[in-house]
């Protein structure tokens, strides 16, 4: 066998793990405060937006698929995301144009 | 070892043991293979979990968009501060995660344990957080069952018309949205307490820290899915009607 070459684990520095929960708070108490300012359609549209970056952010920096050598991980990764997307798009795009609510 | 018996104690076997290392598998090659495999297999089954919950999300948008005033009203109900101040509570502990996986990264023992009764302590309190919100549903008979009263929820505008079988759907969602995230926030606390345990008999360390690591994806996965719930279910119509 050829000797184990070891790549080197990405370590991430406790300053810029505080520097990703105080993004991550600042963005929680502000998708809160622009819930209550009336923005029409675009409340919902804005919220999920912000949830959005939250959720890539966790999963990019907290969950360490920024800093990934495994290949797979990103394909699993992007694969759930698409079927959830599948799932959500074409329920919500059959029931928006069947269901005259 | 049955393996090394039937193959008469080959060199290919013995080579595989890796004696030198025993928190190294004989299937694999080497430490960072089984670090990579063992964080695949987690994230295969979050693949599965974003399924399981994709198909609770899609059910709520599909009625929050045909019931949309009963969900805005049932929306209204719940307590804006306490959703917000779950969210930054989870967030906390997501820090903690990401701080104990690199304790045990660079092998800091005390620190490493510290941070996962963090971790314990912030789940606990969002679940504590969750039970007040809960009794409080269950005192204003917001609760889906034979005692279930909408009235209550009008008392901001009454000229608004809420149906009790439509507002009943939205709390029907709210209670199985919020009790099977809780429910996996306790199967976290589960984990994280064996991982302590483990952390404490200083079982990890720079070469093997695997554990901490997938729990510590299992525990930012169930963070990601309350991070949705939170606009989701407390920030649909907060203008008022």
């Amino acid at each position: 066998m050829a000797e184990h070459v070891e790549q080197s684990e990405h370590i991430s520095s406790s300053g810029f793990n505080w520097l990703i929960w105080a993004i991550l708070i600042g963005a929680t108490f502000l998708t809160a405060w622009i819930a209550t300012i009336d923005l029409g359609m675009f409340n919902t549209i804005v919220a999920l937006f912000i949830a959005t970056c939250k959720a890539s952010i966790v999963v990019l920096f907290f969950m360490h698929v920024k800093y990934t050598s495994e290949k797979m991980t990103k394909a699993v990764l992007i694969a759930a995301v698409f079927w959830l997307l599948l799932l959500l798009v074409l329920s919500l795009a059959d029931y928006s144009t069947r269901y005259a609510g | 070892m049955s393996d090394r018996a039937s193959t008469g104690g080959s060199p290919l076997v013995v080579e595989h043991e890796h004696q030198d290392r025993p928190e190294l598998r004989h299937h694999f090659a080497d430490v960072v293979q089984q670090r990579n495999a063992a964080s695949l297999g987690m994230w295969w089954f979050l693949g599965t979990e974003i399924m399981f919950f994709g198909g609770m999300f899609c059910g709520y948008l599909v009625y929050r968009r045909a019931y949309f005033p009963e969900f805005a009203a049932g929306s209204r109900s719940l307590n804006l501060l306490a959703g917000t101040l779950n969210t930054a509570v989870l967030i906390c502990s997501s820090l903690t995660v990401a701080l104990a996986v690199r304790a045990s990264q660079l092998g800091k023992r005390k620190q490493l344990v510290n941070l996962l009764l963090a971790t314990i302590f912030f789940g606990v309190c969002f679940l504590a957080v969750k039970g007040f919100e809960w009794r409080k549903e269950y005192v204003e008979h917001h609760i889906p069952t034979f005692y279930f009263d909408a009235q209550n929820m009008a008392h901001d505008n009454p000229n608004l018309h809420i149906d009790p079988q439509h507002a009943k759907i939205f709390f029907s969602l709210y209670f199985a949205l919020t009790g099977v995230h809780a429910l996996h926030m306790i199967v976290g606390i589960g984990i994280f307490s064996v991982i302590t345990f483990m952390a404490w008999r200083g079982k990890f360390g720079p070469e093997y820290h695997t554990p901490v690591e997938i729990a510590g994806l299992y525990w930012h996965f169930v963070d990601i899915v309350w991070i949705y719930l939170f606009p989701l279910l407390y920030l649909i119509d907060r203008r008022g009607p």
